[in-house]
């Protein structure tokens, strides 16, 4: 598999998320903000973490109008499948790629420890290999995670099993973190080919650090 | 001309921000304050002297950048 991993000034989980697919055996590209294309036979486009241009406005708000959003919406348009991890949710939700939008942690703090999650729907292109209900520890790392989306929304992407993580507890009990609307960690789309979640799958890939269910969810995207 | 821009959260939105300078003025003793919201303001100069072109160009910046409607409501000042 290809994966393309965007790259903006402020961006700083690119290296990492490089690794990961590397890793996994995957072979990667970074691409720069002002590129107009995207490399072609690429299987995967990565938003990755970081404070693409330094948050300045609302996170993300700037950066989707790079010249690169414009590629990436075109590829996720076609049915390409996009992954926006932390401030790449953040951008994706901005660009109106995903629904909902992420504002201030409730209790206002940088959040940054490990966190379960609870595997709420697996219908989809990226959490096909991981069973619903499972409980995976992944990292978190945000001041801007607190998802919002109006009561009809909630419900339309509720029906449609577009909520594809919660934060939980290791039972799969869903817990408050950040004061997400029903502790919503992780979305998809309509059409599923594109998946937004603020933990970061790229940073649990050692049993020795904490956490390899990072890998489990990045097996996930291979196609 | 100049636009003055002033973004909220929406009402019925949590303003975690709001809320906790309110917490810190009950704390401080400030009496009967039923509720603090923390928006952004934003002054936009424009170089042009038409009021209506001015409004209309300042509420599509809001549209597509200033603002996300999502969670935000904004109002627009021309002077």
């Amino acid at each position: 598999m290809k994966v393309a991993v965007l790259r903006f000034p402020g961006t700083n989980c690119e290296f990492d998320t490089q690794y990961a697919f590397e890793k996994l055996g995957h072979t990667t590209e970074l691409v720069w903000h002002e590129d107009t294309a995207l490399p072609s036979d690429i299987d995967l486009v990565v938003v990755p973490g970081g404070f693409s241009y330094g948050d300045y406005l609302r996170s993300g708000s700037i950066a989707r109008f790079s010249p690169v959003m414009k590629a990436v919406t075109t590829y996720a348009n076609d049915g390409g499948k996009v992954l926006g991890i932390c401030n790449g949710f953040q951008i994706l939700t901005e660009a109106g790629l995903l629904p909902g939008a992420l504002k201030r942690n409730n209790n206002l703090h940088f959040i940054s420890k490990h966190q379960n999650l609870c595997v709420i729907n697996n219908d989809n292109a990226f959490l096909n290999k991981c069973n619903k209900g499972e409980v995976l520890n992944i990292p978190i790392a945000h001041a801007d995670g607190n998802y919002y989306i109006d009561d009809a929304g909630l419900k339309e992407i509720e029906a449609n099993g577009q909520i594809l993580l919660r934060y939980s507890d290791e039972k799969g009990k869903s817990v408050v973190i950040n004061g997400s609307v029903t502790s919503i960690a992780g979305v998809c789309n309509k059409a599923k080919n594109i998946f937004g979640l603020m933990p970061h799958p790229e940073r649990a890939l050692e049993a020795i650090l904490g956490s390899e269910d990072g890998i489990r969810m990045l097996k996930g995207f291979e196609v | 001309m100049t636009a003055v821009v002033n973004v909220f959260l929406k009402d019925g939105v949590l303003d975690p921000q709001g809320k906790a300078a309110h917490h810190a003025l009950d704390s401080l003793g400030f009496a009967g304050i039923e509720d603090v919201r923390i928006g952004k303001q934003i002054i936009i100069k424009l170089d042009t002297t038409d009021k209506a072109k001015a409004e209309s160009e300042v509420k599509e910046m809001c549209e597509t950048l200033l603002a996300n409607t999502v969670i935000e409501d904004y109002t627009i000042e021309i002077n």
